[in-house]
């Protein structure tokens, strides 16, 4: 049988990242930039998988990305998952990404999924509330990490050096079910601009500032590739596409006022021009062919965009800053969500690989893991942090609320405290970091110290 | 009409006149001699012409008392509860004799039977007594368990299909205690009533199943016996009454039917009988004509053909636990489900959805197409309601599913679509329970796959059901409710005042088209907690320009006074003329028989079944409990809150109930406005295509 339930799934795994800059290279796209040791793309797929969800199309920003996302995927999970890579350019939106694989969407509906989330929502809840409304439009909505958040609200009238966190506006209706209104926190500057009548329509609205959208999309299909092709303009689902459907809801005045019974007014007897009462069944059940006609044509399908808030007790972040990058990796091992890793939990409450090498009175906190091959001298203390593979930690080192990744040398004596260390870095004796973010390969001198800052290599070299 | 509802208030013993009155038997009913006293309302209902009522000598009571006009006091049935057992015999003996052949040929049947047996008629009797009672009233249930064998025999004799389901509970235990003896001296008063049903629906038994269990060994015993006797002497030709008889004894265990009647000669039953060992009498006549008995066997399988398969009963756990199995949702059941009630399906609420969804994508034999499973979850979120949008979503579902379909190797498209389609239904059933007219709708479709010819190649066969699909919702739903808007338009006079309840689609569409044809009238909208789907209709109508007004069911007394017609919606229209729809639907239409103001019920054809019930229990769908607790917009409303912790509660929460036919005016529908008593006409006249389950 083709896809399942008529799903088709479309990953975007995204190229570099500017936001991420130290910590993507060349030879780390985003895609492949490892969370509690194992590349971030691999929390989408295995969600997909246990999803039952095999037949992906993975679309990466830039050839080479592209290339090594692939040669990943084929490796990690060939015979399990049948996953067509698209290259696209880089720099384009993911509008535009989204376009470039449009062709390859057959089937109704389309199922995007950003490529940086962390989570363990059931997908069929989305899909399935996506079918059960006849959504344009479903989008997944999770609570934003919401102490640092509520927070950052109140603190950014005062200070205004600390960044604003990039929450979502979303204005929902009474019943929670439908999307009436969509502002990432980025783009307003001051006010939420809501138009009149889309006031005038639902009565009501609620305006939410603790849920975030986690960039999982439920599309009509037929829908998505007539706004595509008729609007370039449309870079960006979450900045273009998505406001766009969701005003057009209302435009076309699909939403039921205020309450859950959307059929109530679809089955209102119309009256045509010629008088006779016009049967309810055209509005209750589209026919096949009441799709295609356009999108931007009154008379057609109803719009409405809908949301799946997940519940409570499900996990969802993503991996796009270097904040959430570390939040998500201390997460990954505190506790309750080392199983979307999938490894054992020790008795120390931490995930210490077999094959690690671990020196007489060194301390492994809670909350750690240190990967396979990694060697760690003796009386090094770490805790909250991730230490990569074969890595080759010296004597008197400490490690704290960090990340280091594969294959780094630290030497003895070393202090690194909430940082992020990529691959191959090289900190010679007595180095000290706090707050840094260090790209691969980098060399740090002996006895230097480091507070808050970016390293890397240059590009050319 | 005025004269005929002023005639109706001063009846007092009402008699329900269903399917076809021919004029004599009206005219001999008041002629027919009335006995005195506390059993005036049964022979009269015994002498009614009615194919259901027939068989009970009680049931009747009831019926008489539930149709009586609403302020009429009901003192008949007081009378019979307290009235000494031997008071309550004499009348029934000494009455019916002298009745017609009907009665007196099952009274005296009946009487002798159970005299022969138990010698105790008037224990009988009370038990009869208190089974009216029950079903009456509902509430004296365990008053049946004490006498079983008085039970197992009226039961036995009751092809009434309303009458067994009117007390499901009790009527199982009554099976499970009575002994086989009692059930085998019960067959004469069978095969006589059966004789006498001319409805064939009545012959249908609920439950044919425990009769068959419950036979004791040595009867299974005689029963082979006499099959293998007659086996061997396949070659003799022999119309030997008592060996038909004899055959009859093991077909009528099996499942009582009205098939005896083609044998006739029930007069002679009694007597091979009445020696109580079936042994006896298959030693005394081994020979059983081969042809006979091939006919026997075909008819038999006839028969079950005609009879559907026994409702699911959710108060049998075996049958639970098996259905559970094979669907594809956990289902967790309510724990404190309503006593009466708990023969219907009824599911902790919050549970199915999640565990639906999270199977979204998982493939699985059960795995239903996505159009229906889309379906499915419509249902289940009440996104999707009333009686046409459901019907008209389940047809386009199925449609996409047959478009969709490919005959697996090595079978044939007719077989494999039927079962496929069950599987299918049986998805949606668990969603939520199907509605009379989405099981027409089904009926109607299976007939069509299994007629198609084998020759014919899938892919015509296919198109074929997609047309019959079209045309089952154009014609059917589309048209028929056109049709009804121009009859009912024409009932709509300026100056009017209409009243409806709740939100019936027909109806909005009759008040939309009348106020477009420019009459002056006023519509008076009824609606009820917990969904107040009225809200929704009087937003429409007041978007339209309609003048309204909006008030609960609380005030129906209050809100009927001044209005002229009451227009109503209903899930389903039965052959008895009960029609079936949204609960708080009798009220209205009680409220508007009592002030004299007519009530149309708006119903498509399609939606009517041959089905007879006389009252809500035995079949109708438990909606959530919980939305009874919670009231929209009031939190301080709250004192209900938790309440499936107590013991000591149970909420019920009935999605339809049963209008008596009594307080209907007329129906109409898409052949015309009738009256409530012909709808069995419209079921014979206009279903002429045969149904195959």
């Amino acid at each position: 049988m083709g896809p399942i339930m008529k799903f088709q799934v479309v990953v975007l795994a995204g190229g570099m990242s500017k936001k991420l800059f130290p910590l993507v290279s060349k030879d780390v796209p985003k895609a492949l930039l490892p969370v509690g040791n194992r590349p971030v793309l691999s929390y989408v797929l295995e969600l997909l998988e246990a999803n039952n969800l095999k037949d992906l199309i993975v679309v990466v920003a830039g050839e080479d990305a592209a290339v090594r996302v692939g040669g990943w995927i084929t490796e990690a999970y060939d015979g399990r998952l049948h996953v067509e890579v698209a290259a696209v350019s880089e720099d384009i939106g993911t509008a535009d990404a989204l376009r470039a694989v449009l062709h390859r969407l057959v089937v109704d509906d389309v199922l995007v999924v950003s490529g940086d989330i962390v989570s363990d929502v059931p997908l069929g809840a989305i899909a399935a509330a996506h079918r059960r409304k006849r959504a344009v439009l479903t989008a997944m909505l999770c609570s934003s990490p919401s102490a640092s958040t509520a927070e950052a609200i109140s603190s950014t009238g005062k200070d205004k050096a600390k960044k604003p966190s990039p929450i979502d506006i979303v204005g929902l209706d009474t019943s929670h079910q439908h999307l009436l209104f969509l502002a990432s926190g980025t783009q307003v500057d001051k006010d939420v601009k809501i138009r009149r009548s889309l006031i005038r329509v639902v009565d009501q609205m609620e305006i939410h500032m603790d849920l975030m959208d986690a960039h999982l999309y439920a599309f009509n299909r037929a829908i998505l590739q007539e706004v595509l092709e008729l609007c370039q303009g449309i870079k960006s689902i979450k900045q273009d596409l998505v406001p766009y459907l969701v005003r057009s809801q209302s435009k076309f005045g699909a939403i039921a006022s205020g309450d859950t019974q959307t059929e109530a007014v679809g089955k209102t007897p119309n009256k045509d021009d010629s008088g006779q009462p016009q049967t309810p069944m055209q509005d209750i059940v589209p026919l096949p062919q009441h799709i295609l006609p356009g999108v931007l044509h009154p008379a057609s399908l109803e719009l409405t965009c809908c949301v799946y808030i997940a519940s409570e007790g499900k996990y969802c972040s993503r991996v796009n800053s270097i904040q959430t990058y570390g939040d998500i990796n201390r997460d990954q091992v505190a506790g309750e969500l080392v199983f979307l890793t999938g490894y054992t939990v020790s008795n120390q409450n931490n995930v210490i690989h077999p094959t690690a090498e671990i020196g007489s009175k060194t301390t492994v906190g809670p909350q750690c893991m240190v990967g396979d091959g990694s060697k760690l001298g003796d009386k090094c203390s770490v805790k909250k942090s991730i230490v990569g593979r074969h890595c080759r930690i010296g004597s008197n080192v400490k490690i704290i609320n960090s990340v280091v990744m594969n294959h780094v040398t630290v030497e003895d004596g070393c202090l690194i405290q909430g940082s992020v260390i990529c691959s191959n870095v090289h900190l010679q004796e007595r180095a000290n970091l706090k707050d840094c973010q260090v790209g691969a390969g980098y060399i740090i001198t002996a006895n230097s110290e480091h507070k808050a800052e970016a390293l890397s290599k240059r590009e050319k070299s | 009409m005025e004269t005929r509802r002023g005639a109706r208030m001063v009846i007092d013993p009402k008699v329900r006149q269903v399917g076809f009155v021919t004029p004599g038997s009206e005219l001999g009913r008041p002629a027919a001699p009335e006995p005195p006293g506390a059993a005036a309302p049964v022979p009269v209902v015994a002498n009614s012409p009615s194919p259901v009522i027939i068989p009970l000598l009680l049931i009747p009571d009831t019926s008489s008392l539930r149709t009586t006009p609403l302020p009429v006091p009901s003192p008949p049935s007081r009378r019979v509860v307290a009235a000494p057992p031997a008071d309550d015999s004499m009348p029934l003996g000494s009455y019916n004799p002298s009745d017609a052949i009907l009665g007196s040929s099952q009274g005296s049947s009946e009487r002798t039977g159970n005299n022969d047996k138990h010698g105790s008629a008037p224990t009988d009797s009370l038990a009869d007594m208190s089974l009216s009672n029950a079903s009456t009233l509902a509430i004296r249930l365990e008053g049946l368990n004490v006498t079983n064998d008085g039970i197992s025999n009226v039961l036995s004799t009751s092809t009434v299909r309303s009458a067994v389901a009117a007390a499901p509970t009790s009527v199982e235990h009554a099976f499970q205690t009575s002994s086989g003896q009692g059930i085998i001296g019960s067959v004469p008063a069978v095969s006589v009533d059966m004789a006498a049903a001319a409805n064939p629906q009545a012959g249908i038994d609920p439950r044919p199943m425990p009769l068959k269990d419950r036979t004791s060994k040595a009867e299974r015993r005689a029963i082979q016996e006499a099959q293998r006797a007659a086996k061997a002497a396949a070659k003799g030709v022999g119309t030997d009454i008592a060996a038909i008889a004899d055959g009859n004894v093991a077909n009528e265990v099996k499942s009582s039917k009205p098939s005896s009647q083609k044998k006739g000669l029930s007069e002679k039953k009694p007597a091979v009988f009445s020696d109580k060992k079936p042994v006896v009498s298959s030693d005394k006549k081994p020979v059983v004509s081969s042809d006979k008995k091939s006919a026997e066997k075909a008819s038999e399988k006839d028969k079950r053909k005609d009879i559907p398969a026994p409702r699911m009963q959710f108060d049998d756990e075996q049958r639970v636990a098996k259905a559970k199995r094979r669907s594809l949702i956990e289902q967790t059941e309510a724990k404190n489900r309503v006593e009466l009630f708990r023969h219907l399906p009824q599911f902790l609420h919050g549970t199915q959805l999640p565990s639906l969804e999270s199977k979204f994508f998982h493939e699985d034999p059960l795995h239903p197409h996505p159009s229906v499973f889309q379906v499915g979850l419509q249902y289940l979120t009440r996104e999707i309601v009333g009686g046409n949008a459901r019907c008209i979503a389940m047809l386009m579902a199925f449609r996409d599913m047959i478009n969709d379909y490919s005959t697996p190797m090595e079978k044939t498209l007719v077989r494999d679509l039927t079962a496929k389609i069950n599987s299918h239904v049986s998805f949606l059933i668990t969603c939520r329970p199907i509605s009379i007219s989405m099981g027409n709708a089904i009926k109607f479709l299976k007939t069509r796959i299994a007629s198609l010819p084998v020759t014919v190649s899938e892919f015509e066969a296919k198109h074929s059901l997609i047309l019959e699909i079209d045309r089952f919702i154009q014609e059917k739903i589309v048209f028929a409710d056109n049709e009804i808007v121009k009859h009912a338009v024409t009932k709509i006079r300026d100056g009017d005042v209409l009243l409806t309840h709740g939100s019936s689609c027909v109806v909005e569409m009759i008040l939309v088209r009348a106020f477009e044809l420019g009459k002056k009238f006023q519509v008076v909208v009824i609606d009820s907690r917990p969904r107040l789907e009225g809200k929704g209709l009087l937003r429409r109508l007041l978007g339209k320009g309609l003048h309204c007004t909006y008030t609960h069911i609380n005030a129906a007394s209050y809100a009927m006074q001044g209005v002229t017609r009451v227009f109503l919606g209903a899930a389903s229209v039965l052959s008895n003329g009960t029609v079936y729809s949204r609960v708080g639907t009798a009220c209205v239409a009680m409220v508007a028989h009592a002030l004299g103001v007519p009530v149309m019920i708006c119903c498509e054809t399609y939606k009517f079944h041959e089905r007879v019930q006389l009252d809500s229990i035995c079949s109708n769908e438990l909606g959530d409990p919980d939305a009874l607790v919670e009231v929209h917009g009031r939190k301080d409303v709250y004192s209900l809150r938790g309440w499936a912790d107590s013991k000591h509660l149970h909420v019920l929460n009935l999605m339809y109930d049963a209008t008596p036919a009594d307080y209907v005016s007329m129906i109409i529908t898409e052949l015309g406005m009738v009256p409530p008593t012909s709808v069995p006409v419209i079921l014979r006249e206009y279903r002429k295509v045969p149904y195959v389950m």
